[in-house]
């Protein structure tokens, strides 16, 4: 089983009836928008209790193509990586 | 960007009460966590998916003091970015 991101709308609809499905498919887009634009423009996100997304400047650095062997020059790049909450770690280990 | 932060952005973004832009906040990342706890992955386009790991037990070492410690066995999520958000983070450096 995998979580998608309709299934969180429907969590989303189903646990606030206050909300149209409308307005439920528009919060979650706004919220990865959200989270997103952050990392774009280079800020890290937090959530609290579930993880933080870090933007990192990885250097430039000489690799290889692991197909051919050719020697080559990977350049410098932003990335993004995630580190989970200890709550979250707990939760995955414990149930 | 942290939580409340985005909470406050959600509100305003698309016009709702900063108490419902916490509890929507909160159900998209309790349902996550759940999923993640209950073994599934997380795919979501244009952001990134989630999955579990399974780590064997391993001999370790105490960092501090040098002992010898066995690791026992562990799950942890790791996040995959995904294309479309990988790219744009990377040309907006």
């Amino acid at each position: 089983m995998t979580l998608t991101k309709a299934d969180l709308v429907q969590e989303i609809f189903k646990n606030h009836p206050s909300l149209t499905k409308t307005l439920a498919t528009d919060s979650m887009e706004a919220f990865l928008k959200l989270s997103k634009d952050s990392l774009i423009s280079g800020n890290d996100l937090l959530l609290s209790g579930f993880g933080k997304f870090s933007v990192k400047d990885k250097k430039a650095r000489r690799g290889r193509n692991p197909q051919t062997g050719e020697e080559l020059t990977l350049p410098a790049r932003r990335v993004v990586t995630f580190k989970p909450s200890g709550i979250l770690r707990e939760k995955i280990n414990n149930g | 960007m942290n939580k409340s932060e985005l909470i406050e952005s959600l509100s305003e973004k698309i016009n709702i009460s900063h108490r419902e832009a916490a509890a929507i906040t909160n159900t998209i990342i309790d349902s996550m966590a759940k999923a993640l706890t209950r073994g599934e992955n997380i795919e979501i386009r244009g952001f990134g998916s989630f999955v579990i790991k399974d780590y064997n037990s391993y001999e370790g070492r105490n960092p501090k003091s040098g002992k010898k410690i066995k690791v026992k066995p562990k799950k942890l999520p790791f996040f995959k970015v995904g294309k479309d958000l990988r790219e744009r983070v990377n040309k907006g450096k």
